[in-house]
């Protein structure tokens, strides 16, 4: 086993130095996630303008996975619609729970996110990687719902 | 082979290796390295003569007790049965009567709270528990005091992760019924004064329970000296099965206290306009209970027994100190709980590395360890942090397994410093 297959570089820098890493007081959409197992907690917050990303930040303590993931989610978002953001998470939660082979045309899909795919080997650490993710999706799924009701 | 529990000979290297020989899982390669197992806070491991035990049961024994005429079943009764007076020997009682078996410590403090608690509180009564408790000695308080309108009070820890009996006293007033207290903290490793505690709270008519859990298998226990109430316990803690635990409590108060669960064996006689409780320890035990579990539980007690609790307690005073000495040469980190008085767990954070980063590169090394808020939110937040890694130890680790987790947490500090 070796650890370098989980605990990259880039992992490891983004851990160490975490992008857009504070609250975002114009947020449109924010929510909190909680891992209980763990204890670990995040925020996230989006800035989101005619459907699409402009502006994605996190805040909170985590492993050097959870960190590490909010962190390139914050710069894979942005830019991205919300379409493309559900989808973006659908695939890498389906890699990471083995649900999806990772083969060439999925890795190319992943991107940078790929470095991540090495959680595959520790199933206790799955939901670190998808912390980030998952609140992510609260944040703007929830408002969504809200809207829609109104 | 004798042992008294008095025998306090310094334990050599070869005595250790004796030791870990009964233990079959030791032998283990974890990705391709040798097990260093160091998570005995979270379970310990079982001895062949558990084993075989709990095997032998099941292949020349299994069957219903306290209900059969036929051999097997008087077979399994009488193994049942001394094992319970094994149990109670062991923790000092003065009858099989005081040793009810149940699932584990969670099961034994859940019959309290729900028998004595939901029988005995009222409005404005005050249940006390301390800031250091398992969620499950807390948990079962909340439940009860709500549903009784009764008050739960916490004693406070300080940063070593110590209670103050000055705080003790100041809190224990006329209002108080109940003190739910853990002998030695899961998540720091405190040993509590709970002789000291226990007075207190006789002076003012409350009873105490001793949340023995992580203490048993560590430090001698005899509630007879300790003058408790109650003291619950749980069997994989202590080498031996999970599924069986302990609950011991003082005869006259199980006399008076109402069964909790209902069923099989704790009764006497069954009628539609009521029925009639069996004598104790029965009147507790309702359903078939975990025979295997117990049984086993009663060969593991004999086994801690054959070797001395305070050998072991003196030989893992050793561990813990050389552990901690050792800790402190590791750059950024902290240990969390400091007490004067600890045994066998070491809990701390490193700067910059997160406990499951700290626990994965230790499981690559083959070393498990525990990350994790260990059941005890509240201590966590005590110390303003989300998670702390612990290593806890049993008899049966070595010096060199320390030096192990040294080297791990160094390479840990390498990658993430």
């Amino acid at each position: 086993m070796d650890l370098r297959e989980l605990y990259q570089d880039l992992i490891v820098d983004h851990n160490k130095r975490p992008r857009n890493f504070g609250k975002l007081d114009d947020a449109t959409y924010f929510a909190e996630g909680f891992n209980p197992l763990c204890g670990d907690q995040l925020t996230v917050y989006l800035y989101v303008d005619a459907e699409r990303v402009t502006k994605v930040q996190f805040e909170g303590e985590g492993c050097a996975i959870s960190t590490a993931s909010a962190s390139m989610m914050t710069e894979i978002l942005t830019g991205k619609t919300i379409a493309e953001a559900d989808a973006l998470f659908e695939l890498f939660h389906q890699v990471l729970i083995g649900e999806k082979e990772l083969d060439d045309d999925t890795t190319s899909k992943l991107g940078k996110l790929a470095v991540l795919t090495g959680v595959r080997a520790y199933p206790s650490r799955v939901k670190c990687a998808t912390l980030a993710w998952h609140t992510c999706q609260g944040a703007l799924h929830k408002k969504q719902e809200a809207i829609s009701t109104e | 082979m004798t042992s008294t529990a008095t025998n306090t000979a310094p334990v050599s290297a070869d005595q250790v290796t004796t030791w870990r020989a009964d233990f079959p899982i030791l032998q283990t390669q974890v990705h391709g390295k040798p097990l260093v197992y160091l998570d005995n806070g979270a379970t310990t491991q079982k001895p062949q003569v558990v084993i075989d035990t709990v095997s032998r049961y099941y292949e020349t024994t299994n069957s219903n007790i306290h209900r059969g005429v036929h051999y097997l079943s008087e077979m399994a009764t009488v193994d049942y049965e001394n094992a319970r007076a094994v149990i109670r020997r062991f923790m000092g009682a003065a009858s099989d009567k005081e040793a009810i078996l149940t699932s584990g410590t969670t099961e034994s403090i859940n019959l309290v709270a729900n028998s004595w608690g939901l029988d005995n509180l009222k409005a404005g009564d005050e249940v006390l528990v301390t800031e250091m408790e398992h969620h499950s000695n807390i948990v079962p308080w909340q439940m009860v005091t709500q549903r009784t309108g009764a008050v739960l009070k916490v004693i406070p820890i300080n940063d070593a992760g110590e209670i103050s009996l000055e705080d003790v006293r100041q809190l224990i007033t006329e209002r108080t019924k109940f003190v739910a207290i853990s002998h030695l903290s899961n998540a720091l490793g405190t040993i509590n004064p709970v002789k000291e505690v226990i007075e207190l709270a006789h002076q003012v008519g409350a009873l105490v329970l001793v949340d023995g859990a992580q203490a048993i298998a560590h430090t001698p226990v005899d509630v007879a000296d300790l003058d408790c109430d109650f003291y619950a316990f749980s069997g994989h803690k202590i080498f031996g099965p999970t599924g069986i635990g302990v609950l011991y409590g003082k005869q006259a108060l199980l006399e008076a206290m109402p069964p909790w669960q209902g069923g099989g064996d704790m009764i006497r006689i069954v009628r539609f306009d009521g029925s009639q409780w069996n004598d104790l320890p029965y009147k507790f035990e309702a359903g078939t209970p975990n025979i295997a579990g117990a049984i086993g539980l009663g060969a593991a007690l004999d086994y801690v027994t054959e070797i001395g609790i305070d050998r072991i307690a003196a030989y893992e005073g050793l561990l813990l100190a050389y552990t901690q000495q050792q800790l402190a040469t590791i750059p950024g980190l902290t240990p969390i709980g400091t007490a004067k008085h600890k045994a066998s767990i070491a809990s701390f954070v490193v700067k910059h590395v997160h406990a499951h980063d700290l626990g994965t590169i230790l499981d690559s090394e083959g070393i498990a360890i525990r990350a994790g808020h260990h059941c005890a939110m509240p201590v966590m937040e005590h110390f303003g942090v989300a998670a702390t890694a612990r290593a806890s130890f049993a008899f049966y680790n070595t010096l060199e397994e320390v030096d192990q987790l040294i080297l791990g947490l160094n390479k840990a500090v390498e990658m993430f410093g």
